[in-house]
């Protein structure tokens, strides 16, 4: 297993945000998560990129224990990530962001970084705005260079936190091409997504949360197709 | 009239020596947001430095700081991995705090090793060495070369942030330090080496304070006010604009003695109180805060 995640539980004060959570994850599988705000999927996120500790639990990636690896050792060891909203260093150049997760999180030299930096730029269609600060950039393009920055950082696993939210049909749709490309070049996806059709369109297997817990987990279909889940999912609709 | 080119043209020299304070100030508040209150005593600080090895080598000052920045790279490493980065995060009183402290701890440890006395840098002749522009104005070669040095120092630090890995290290992280961890950098070591740098740039501005006039070791807070002023004048994050920041304070405090001996100091805050008023953020303030 590539990530292997047992009895997991965060809680801050009274609040369980994440309950006795178990998941694993096989080498370029794509898993996709969805849940009401504040099931606790970005948390989870944050647990497994080392951003916060668990309460209890253990998190594995590749058979080593992450307790204690902080998070720039988490992005060497293969787990790269996108935000919810788009983070990028806004005083840096588009190439720059990504020279940055090449050279720092995966180790390469400067001249190696430069040219697998223009392929994943060219990739995900951002080699135009290559010398652009991206502070300047447009949502699309922002959440393009998300995900451009953490594939440069050569993941093994890719964490993409709503990345189709707030695109048009067709901008979703091109995402929904990138990421399945993504995919084939080997790479493993946990994708939290709220558009469901995009995440359908991508993944082997869909986990439900709500409340901190995992509430079904199975083939995409038959898990859409259960009253609670449909019950839940309404829920996120209305 | 020449009274006045004159005193633009020492203004202006006069200026380096402000920017050479300013700029580690700047490169600490630009990567880390450090507010460093003892960055007037580390010149001090580093003067005293400069000056034992000169003295115990019998080495000429400007052979002493090439001697002396290694070492002082690596006590600003040490300072920034073991004590300065527990002290940063969300709340904005440690470091303050902390330097604050270490500000009077170095006041105290240089009067228990140097005394009161006030000292000086010794390099013979070139200290008094002036070039004659014509008329009767003439230019100090220290001051001079004080003001090619910053000129220098700030070139050297813009090929480093802008041309380097580590450059852009200190970028991302001065971005968005939480992302930058996410990304694989080492924030606590690009905090570390940053420092590391900011102290060379620290032994430079000591060794022209201590050629261009006496030290003693209680004159840091007053050159720490001076490169505070400097920075927030110019524009946090641009060390062109540290650079602007040290000549307008310098160019203020010169045209303002020329007007009265008394009006010299006065007037370099009144032109800090005027960028204030008018340009909150400075004058070269960065794109995207």
């Amino acid at each position: 297993m590539l990530l292997d995640i047992a009895g997991l539980r965060k809680s801050f004060g009274a609040i369980v945000v994440a309950d006795d959570f178990d998941l694993t994850i096989a080498p370029s599988e794509a898993v996709g998560i969805i849940g009401p705000n504040g099931a606790g999927k970005t948390t989870l996120f944050n647990l497994i990129a080392g951003g916060l500790s668990p309460s209890a639990g253990r998190i594995r990636f590749d058979g080593r224990d992450l307790a204690g690896v902080p998070p720039q050792g988490r992005c060497r060891a293969g787990i790269g990530r996108t935000h919810q909203i788009p983070q990028p260093f806004e005083n840096l150049t588009v190439f720059e962001n990504l020279l940055v997760g090449a050279v720092h999180g995966r180790g390469k030299s400067e001249r190696e970084a430069t040219q697998s930096c223009g392929e994943i730029l060219d990739q995900l269609g951002l080699i135009k705005r290559a010398n652009t600060l991206a502070g300047a950039l447009t949502l699309l393009e922002r959440k393009r260079l998300e995900m451009a920055r953490a594939l440069a950082s050569g993941p093994r696993l890719l964490l993409l936190d709503e990345i189709a939210g707030g695109l048009t049909e067709g901008e979703c749709a091109e995402l929904v091409t990138t990421i399945r490309d993504i995919r084939k070049s080997g790479v493993a996806i946990l994708w939290i997504e709220h558009v469901v059709h995009a995440l359908l369109a991508v993944i082997d297997r869909l986990v439900v949360l709500n409340f901190g817990r995992k509430i079904a987990e199975g083939a995409p279909k038959e898990v859409m197709a259960r009253s609670d889940v449909r019950q839940i999912y309404i829920g996120i609709e209305a | 009239m020449t009274g006045f080119l004159d005193a633009i043209i020492q203004g202006i020299l006069l200026g380096g020596l402000y920017a050479l304070f300013a700029t580690g100030l700047s490169l600490m508040f630009g990567v880390m947001r450090l507010v460093n209150l003892a960055h007037g005593d580390l010149i001090v600080l580093a003067a005293f430095a400069i000056l034992a090895v000169a003295e115990k080598l019998g080495a000429d000052p400007f052979v002493a700081v090439l001697l002396a920045a290694p070492v002082l790279f690596a006590i600003g490493f040490g300072l920034q991995h073991a004590l300065l980065n527990r002290t940063l995060g969300r709340d904005l009183l440690p470091p303050l705090l902390v330097t604050f402290g270490l500000s009077i701890i170095i006041q105290n440890g240089l009067l228990q090793a140097f005394s009161a006395d006030s000292r000086r840098l010794r390099s013979g002749a070139i200290e008094t060495a002036s070039i004659p522009l014509g008329g009767d104005i003439a230019v100090g070669v220290v001051p001079l070369l004080t003001l090619l040095s910053a000129i220098a120092v700030i070139v050297v630090l813009n090929l480093i942030f802008y041309r380097t890995a580590i450059g852009r290290a200190f970028r991302a992280t001065s971005d968005d330090l939480e992302v930058a961890e996410l990304m694989g950098i080492d924030v606590n070591r690009t905090f570390a080496i940053a420092m590391g740098i900011a102290f060379v740039v620290i032994a430079i501005a000591a060794l022209y304070l201590g050629l261009r006039a006496n030290f003693d070791p209680t004159i840091g807070p007053v050159r720490l006010l001076y490169a505070f002023e400097a920075v927030i004048i110019g524009g946090l994050g641009s060390f062109w604009g540290t650079l602007a920041g040290g000549v307008i304070l310098g160019l203020a405090q010169t045209i303002g003695a020329r007007i009265d001996p008394e009006w010299q100091i006065l007037s370099g805050h009144l032109a800090f109180l005027v960028v204030l008023a008018i340009r909150p953020r400075g004058l070269f303030p960065r794109a995207v805060d």
